[in-house]
Order: C-alpha cells, then structure tokens, then sequence
C-alpha cells in the first residue's frame, strides 16, 4: 500500500504542493490530473523522494521513504517525466545498467531483460544507442527500465506523452493488465486515458487535491449527466418542444441544432428517474422520427475545467486571506 | 560483495563505457598526449637537457591539468542534471555516495588511462640513459593524485550549475588558485611582508607545494594524506550541494 500523509513544499514562499494526503491500495491505479504546473510532477517527485517534501511523508509498502529511501525506492519502479535514458548508451545495455542497480545478475538478470524487452515491444532497436532513437522508443526504453524488476508500487509521470496512437493504446493496456496486482499512480492531462486506465482519479490544481473519485462518479459531477440526447428527422421545433415539455421529469430542453435535424439535449429533474423511456415513449405516441437517442455520461473535460477552476479560486482566496 | 562496493563499482563501470562511447574521450586522450609532448619536448627540451629523468616532462602536468581535468569533470553532474537522468539515478536504490564515488573513480581512472599513455617516454628515457625509476613511479602516483584533486573540484562545480561552461570556468579559476597559492613567484611575494606561518600555511594548502616533494622522488605519506583529504572533503561538499540543490 501506499499511504501518502500530508505532503507539502514549498519553493520559496510559493507552495506547490498542499498537504496532498491519500492512500492507494494494490490493484488500483490511480491518474493524476490537473493544469500544467498544478504540483503534479512535484507530488511524483516526493513520493519517490527525488525531492525532500517540507512536511509530510510517503509510505510505500511500510517503508517511509524520507528516512530510509533506499529500502523504500526498492519496492518502486519510476518513469520521470520525459523519460530520460543516457543518450550514448545502447537500449540493452541502459538496461543492464538498471538490472545491476536492482540487484540482479548472471541469468536471472538476463531474463528479466529479455522478458522486459519483448513486453515493450524494444527487440529492434537494443543495440542501438538512445540518441537516435525516436521519442517513442526511448519513452519505451524508461518505461522498460521501470517494470524491469517486478516492482509492486509503479509511479509513471506522463507515460504516455509522446506515443503514437498505436503505441498509446499498447502501453494503456500493459498498464490496465499491471493494475490487477500492482499499486500505480500516473500522470497525464489526457482525459481519456483516465477512463481507459484509471480505477481512481485524482485532479489536482494550485497544489490543492479538488477532487478523488472513480472517473465515472466524476464524470457524474457534469451539469450533462442524465441528461437525454435526441435527434429527430422531419420534426418541427415549437411542437416537438410543446410535447416534451409537458413530460414529467423534464426540467429543461436544449436546443444543439435546428437546421435540418432537431438535435435535442433534455435535462432531466433528477437523476434517480431515468428520462430516456418517457422520451422515447413521447417521441414514437408523436410518431417522430429517431434518428438516435442516448443518455449522457458527462463529460470529463467539463468536470475538469469545472473543478480546477474551483481550485484556482481556492488558491486565489488562500493568498488574499494571507494578506 | 559488500552492497556500498558492488554499487559503486556498477556506477564507475556505466561512467567508463560512457567516455568510451562518446568521442569526449578519444578527443581528451589526443589532445592531452600532444600537448604533453609539446611541452616536454619542444618547451622543455628534453633532448637537449641532456638528462635520463621526466622532470621535463612532470613539471607541465600542474598547468595542463588546470584545464585538461576540469573539461573532463564539467559534465559529471552538469550533464546528468541536463539530460534529466539525475531524476533516474537519484530514484534508483543507491546512495549518493555510491553514485559521486562511482562517478568520480571513472573519471579518475580515465585520467589515469591517459597518463599510462605517456610510456614511450620512459622508454626514451631507458634508451638513452639509466634513469632512476624510483622517482617516475613516484612522480606519477604524485601526478594521478594531483589529477584526482583537480578532478574533486570539478566534480563539486559540476554539481553547481547545470551549464557545462559556467562549471567548466568555475573549476579552472578554484584550481588555479590551489596551484597558484604554492608556486614559488607567489610564495616570494608573500616573503616580503607576510610572518612565515602564513607563508606557509598558505603554501601548504597549494597543489604545488606537495606535488613538488612528490615529483623529486619523496613519496611522504603527509602528501599522499594531503590529497586524499582535499578529494574527500571536495566529494563531500559535492554531496552537500546536491541535496541541497535537490529541495
């Protein structure tokens, strides 16, 4: 487990980081979000204790990291962010490098590189060296120096920053597949990764945590969650508007397009009663045509920019109550 | 193997493949073998002293070094810190005195590589006359303890700044003055007004002053333990401003 406990610090006057406390278990993976500059990278910094926190600590797998880091980074596998390699090495002996650090040699050693080596797709490019590899393949080659030991907590900043869409979707899943029996925590300011990813998200803004919770009970935080999206063919507005309006349950109607299709978004009054039934059922007594019809999950993004910039009025608040 | 030493020996083997790797090393190892020479033979003149010893030879390493070892000390830290790769090797379980230690062996080694290169002058000198080995030997341990030194300011600059330059000139001007404040146009001056004790203290502080007795033939363990304290508490400073960089 992981157990992060009240993590600041300061650069200067400016905090970056404010008391950042949370706990991640094995089997969950957990996606940093926020705003450049947030504190993101910084909190990733500490957890693995490349920068001494002001206050507060990480525990990782029962071992304080500020104060016995050796025995604590043991149990970690880092990828920092813009996944430096040494550039006049080649990617296999990089690798051997990381393997001997870790403790490992002779076959054992051998193994685990082979094994790192097919897992991240490298076996083309090991005996070259890392200046001229593409920014996807050194990305990899970090990444491979990361998971080279089999260690139970990961901590990725950006994984996927850089990948091609193929490449994107590959590492996505290694990490879903890793998630089953390993503690992670990665960064990224893709949304969608969150959801393909991510068991927890936690969004982060000003160095304040705004928000932790599973995406999908974030992505009900949107003003769009529940409501029904509809387009009809053939169907005119005001009356369309005059039938559905009368529905119970129907708070308000949205008109997205009226040009040719009527594409409707229709809010709901509550979310426990779901909308989309009565709609349908208005809309074929009307005998409108549906062209489709679905309910809204919300929208990430919208919660996001939502709930950051609640944060930067936290932040904005806490400076002027200094003054 | 005990765990300080199995790491370290890892960190010190990387840092040599690297100077292999990179042209930085062949470019050293030319550079240095030509100036050493020119100076030996064209400035000194070692043929024409007439003499089957290396004082020739030995007496240019204090200001060839001056700028040789800190052009190989610049990127020590200064790269790592640039490339970002301190991020990866300060977040691998190692300690921080396993990886200067590391770092700062390879460096050494490298420049002692490129002084074992100067060997077909002792051969010139076994050719033409008997010279006494006792006092080559000792003039290169005094030489390869010298570079060390050197070395241990640059690898403390290094960690200073991210720019190679800044660390490059930084190191250039403290080992100057390591060099300057023994080398007797120095000593003279200070003479004139300054109580001996001074004069002394001062000198005995100096590079020059311990590599002279060295380069005679004088292998005093005083010198050796001069040495090895100035790189040691050079290392340590090293690694005090690396963790204070860090936060």
């Amino acid at each position: 487990m992981i157990e992060i406990k009240n993590l600041t610090k300061f650069f200067g006057p400016k905090k970056a980081v404010n008391n950042v406390s949370f706990e991640l278990k094995k089997g969950e993976v957990l996606g940093f979000l926020g705003p450049n500059g947030a504190g993101k990278s910084t909190t990733m910094r500490m957890i693995t204790g490349f920068i001494p926190p002001t206050s507060g600590t990480a525990i990782i797998g029962g071992v304080d990291i500020t104060k016995s880091p050796i025995e604590a980074l043991q149990k970690i596998g880092y990828l920092p962010e813009n996944a430096p390699v040494y550039p006049e090495m080649t990617a296999r002996s990089f690798l051997e490098f990381c393997a001997e650090v870790r403790g490992f040699s002779g076959v054992e050693k051998n193994k685990r590189i082979d094994e790192t080596i097919e897992k991240c797709f490298l076996k083309d490019v090991i005996y070259q060296s890392v200046s001229t590899l593409s920014k996807g393949f050194k990305q990899r080659v970090c990444f491979a120096q990361s998971i080279l030991h089999d260690p139970d907590y990961l901590i990725m900043d950006e994984p996927t920053d850089g990948l091609d869409p193929n490449q994107k979707h590959e590492v996505r899943s290694m990490i879903r597949e890793m998630g089953i029996n390993k503690a992670i925590i990665l960064s990224t300011h893709i949304l969608e990764e969150v959801d393909a990813v991510c068991t927890r998200a936690m969004i982060i803004a000003n160095g304040h945590v705004v928000a932790n919770d599973k995406p999908e009970q974030l992505r009900a935080r949107s003003g769009l969650h529940g409501a029904v999206r509809l387009t009809l063919q053939n169907a005119e507005l005001e009356a369309v508007k005059n039938s559905f309006n009368v529905l119970p349950g129907v708070k308000e109607i949205e008109v997205l397009d009226d040009r040719q299709k009527l594409n409707l978004r229709i809010y709901p009054e509550s979310l426990t009663v779901p909308l989309a039934d009565k709609v349908l059922k208005c809309a074929t007594d009307n005998s409108y045509q549906i062209e489709s019809i679905y309910t809204e999950q919300g929208r990430l993004d919208e919660v996001f920019r939502m709930i950051t910039e609640v944060g930067e009025a936290r932040s904005r608040l806490d400076r002027m109550v200094k003054h | 193997m005990p765990r300080t030493l199995r790491n370290t020996k890892i960190i010190m083997l990387r840092e040599l493949t690297g100077y292999f790797g990179s042209p930085v090393a062949y470019v050293f190892i030319v550079i240095f073998l030509m100036l050493i020479g020119f100076f030996t033979f064209s400035v000194s003149h070692f043929y024409e002293a007439g003499q089957a010893d290396l004082r020739s030879h030995f007496e240019w390493y204090p200001w060839l070094f001056l700028f040789l070892v800190p052009s190989v000390a610049m990127r020590l830290w200064a790269d790592e810190k640039r490339v970002g790769t301190i991020e990866l090797i300060m977040t691998l379980p190692i300690s921080l005195t396993e990886v200067i230690l590391g770092k700062f062996l390879a460096a050494w080694i490298f420049i002692g590589i490129a002084q074992v290169l100067t060997f077909p002058l002792v051969l010139s000198t076994m050719y033409l006359g008997n010279p006494d080995f006792g006092t080559i030997f000792c003039a290169y341990v005094g030489s390869f303890l010298m570079g060390g030194a050197y070395l241990s300011v640059g690898s403390m600059t290094s960690a200073i700044t991210r720019s190679q330059v800044v660390s490059f000139i930084l190191a250039v001007v403290a080992c100057l003055f390591m060099v300057l404040s023994g080398w007797p146009p120095v000593t003279e001056a200070l003479i004139g007004w300054a109580p001996t004790w001074l004069v002394n203290l001062v000198a005995s502080f100096s590079f020059m002053t311990h590599y002279q007795s060295i380069q005679r033939g004088v292998l005093d363990f005083r010198d050796i333990f001069y040495y090895l304290s100035f790189i040691f508490f050079m290392l340590y400073t090293n690694g005090i401003i690396l963790l204070t960089r860090k936060s």
